[in-house]
């Protein structure tokens, strides 16, 4: 058979063409429920990790249903906040599409945001709130969740993930000796929005508003920076708010008393929506 | 993001060759000396310039989740990115293959200069790799990822020819026998890659 | 079968040392062991399967079109070990993410496809492209190795390095993190082997 001729060219690229786009369709669609499974345990636990609820899961004999067990037990509300720090209504958190709301925010169109916002009671009855972020590191996105104190200005912990930032270097960002670096540090400073800084060189022992950043992952720590700095500030509005329904505890004697009955209405209202 | 800083950027801070090492095997293989390796940079340029335009507009339109969704509703929800990356390098290696013949038939003087080098690219990383960091990085417009690509292909080009120099030079140097050739060559490379990490610390 | 197929990938005909194949991803996954030890794997296994399907259809391929056929038949199986990865071992794939899509842009696929396969039986090429990815893989391996072991103190991610050593001043090497390093060691490879083998040797 002559292969050189055209006819034959034409015909064998178009059957291998089809050939393999169906092998590829078929194994594609056929892996896709296991590998969005993969994905939604995968989140879970992230979740779970911000809050360090994840102990005990590498023992653990199944370790997908150790995490949806204690996904279930601990993380009490799964909501959406807009820009305005107002509840969307109907939405879950956990299935906002992240990348789409950091599209939105590059584009500025703040108005359009929803953002997922996940509420931890923990043994001791605290309550932890979790916010996500989303950004561009060097390969690929980078994003994570950031646990945050009753008082909305502790950090109690973050967790944060990559696409696929160089191993050894702008990956560390994924370990726990990075996040934990988080603990604790303050969001605020004299009612001020600092954010957490990753800080190139080393943040001062000190510096209860920085963290290092990872050397040789300058462009990654870089990224990560502006990421937590943006999402937190269009999370702002909700973050005030849940403040300003904390405040008529402290300043109930005060003449602020009318005010501060209004976010206690607000507050409640806000619950009740949760609900 | 201002395009002629993206320019910049692509060239000397995420140098394709320095910063990603994408695009080796030729790079070392075809650095023996200023003349070839200027024409293959050149070829470089020029097919990561035209083939980045083009997955640009697959990908916004046909390949990225959702993007059908041009065709009507009820195409939306197709997510055809699994095949992104066969997309791509069929592209790259059509392209390759019609520039090639065009070269051909229009100038035959460029392709005897240029035409030994086609080839070669289909494989090179550096081609693919843009594609694929286009995508990754999500590049909003077809200006942006045009620019990108030229800016990849010439710090490719810098980086081939500013070896291709030094290989030159080092001919005349003394180096010990079992370093000669690849050995001091991928010294000399690690050497540049850590000059050109200075470039990282550039803000734009 | 001619033993020569399957032994000199490792030493006198090596992908990565001799040949200069594939050197993009050798730099980049090598920070650490687990994830080079993957990428081997995956990059042994795209070889192999690749090149015996090309053997296979040898005799069919249109002259004119046997890159681009090349390159599908390659890109057929990276995306497959990538689903798979996906699938079954989803925290591999995490940390391998964009370096699988790149295999496709591995030299040694093409080469061994092109050099090799096109002109031999199904059976000595499948062999060939097992025996050039192994070869590839154990240099990744080593200088993986040497990375993780004085860039970050551990192997296979456990610490080797004792703390008294780092109390007596020893400190890692954040260089050999850094890529260019990656570059050095494997020029210190070459340059031991050909020490060892001098038919190696450029004049």
């Amino acid at each position: 058979m002559d292969t050189n001729k055209n006819s034959y060219t034409v015909i064998y690229a178009t059957v291998m063409v089809i050939v393999v786009a169906a092998v590829l369709a078929f194994v594609s669609s056929s892996l896709k429920q296991t590998q969005q499974n993969n994905i939604d345990v995968d989140t879970k636990s992230k979740i779970l990790g911000a809050v360090a609820l994840t102990e005990g899961m590498d023992e653990a004999a199944n370790k997908t249903q150790f995490v949806l067990e204690q996904y279930e037990k601990y993380i009490k509300e799964d909501i959406a906040v807009d820009a305005q720090g107002n509840v969307v209504e109907g939405v879950q958190g956990f299935k906002v599409d992240l990348k789409g709301q950091n599209e939105l925010m590059k584009a500025g169109n703040t108005s359009a945001l929803t953002l997922p916002v996940f509420v931890a009671q923990l043994d001791n009855g605290s309550k932890v709130y979790i916010f996500s972020c989303y950004g561009a590191g060097l390969w690929g996105p980078i994003w994570g969740w950031i646990a945050v104190e009753e008082d909305m200005d502790t950090i109690h912990g973050t967790l944060f993930a990559h696409k696929g930032e160089t191993p050894g270097l702008g990956a560390e960002i994924a370990t726990d000796w990075f996040s934990a670096q988080f603990n604790g540090k303050k969001l605020f400073e004299n009612g001020e929005f600092t954010s957490v800084r990753v800080i190139k060189g080393g943040a001062a022992p000190d510096d209860i508003h920085g963290v290092n950043a990872i050397s040789g992952g300058t462009i990654t720590s870089r990224a990560l920076d502006v990421t937590i700095e943006t999402w937190l500030k269009a999370y702002m509005p909700y973050i005030e708010r849940v403040k300003e329904a904390q405040k008529p505890v402290e300043v109930a004697s005060d003449t602020t008393m009318v005010v501060a009955a209004d976010s206690l209405a607000a507050i409640v209202e806000t619950s009740t929506n949760i609900n | 993001m201002d395009l002629i800083s993206l320019f910049v950027k692509s060239v000397f801070v995420d140098n394709m060759v320095f910063s990603f090492f994408l695009g080796m095997c030729s790079f070392l293989a075809v650095s023996k000396n200023v003349k070839t390796a200027t024409g293959l940079g050149i070829a470089v340029v020029f097919v990561i310039g035209i083939t980045l335009p083009i997955n640009y507009l697959l990908n916004t339109y046909i390949l990225s989740p959702g993007a059908l969704s041009w065709l009507g509703e009820e195409y939306a929800q197709i997510d055809l990115s699994f095949l992104s990356l066969i997309v791509f390098i069929a592209v790259v290696a059509a392209i390759v293959q019609i520039v090639e013949m065009a070269v051909e038939k229009f100038s035959p003087s460029l392709y005897a200069s240029l035409g030994i080098f086609l080839p070669l690219i289909a494989v090179n990383c550096a081609v693919l790799g843009a594609s694929l960091f286009m995508q990754e990085r999500g590049y909003s417009s077809l200006g942006e990822a045009t620019v990108f690509g030229l800016g990849s292909g010439f710090g490719w080009m810098l980086a081939i020819v500013t070896l291709a120099a030094i290989r030159e030079k080092m001919a005349y140097s003394n180096v010990p026998a079992p370093l000669k050739g690849l050995g001091i060559t991928f010294i000399v490379v690690g050497l540049m890659g850590i000059a050109f990490m200075s470039f990282m610390g550039i803000k734009l | 079968m001619d033993k020569n197929i399957y032994l000199k990938p490792f030493w006198t005909s090596n992908p990565v040392t001799v040949l200069v194949l594939g050197i993009c991803s050798a730099l980049a996954v090598t920070v650490k062991l687990e994830a080079a030890c993957v990428m081997a794997i995956s990059v042994t296994l795209v070889t192999g399967f690749s090149s015996l399907l090309v053997s296979l259809l040898r005799n069919t391929i249109p002259n004119r079109i046997r890159i681009i056929v090349q390159l599908i038949v390659a890109a057929l199986f990276v995306i497959l070990v990538e689903q798979v990865l996906k699938a079954y071992v989803y925290e591999v794939s995490k940390q391998l993410s964009v370096f699988v899509g790149l295999i496709i842009t591995n030299c040694i696929i093409m080469g061994r496809i092109e050099a090799f396969a096109l002109g031999n039986k199904p059976f000595p090429s499948f062999v060939d492209g097992i025996a050039n990815g192994a070869g590839y893989g154990v240099i990744l391996v080593v200088i993986a190795f040497f990375r993780e072991l004085l860039g970050s103190g551990s192997i296979f991610g456990f610490k080797i390095i004792p703390d008294a050593a780092y109390q007596a001043g020893y400190m890692n090497n954040g260089l050999l993190i850094l890529p260019p390093m990656a570059l050095i060691l494997v020029g210190c490879i070459v340059w031991i082997q050909r020490s060892i083998n001098k038919d190696l040797q450029e004049k």
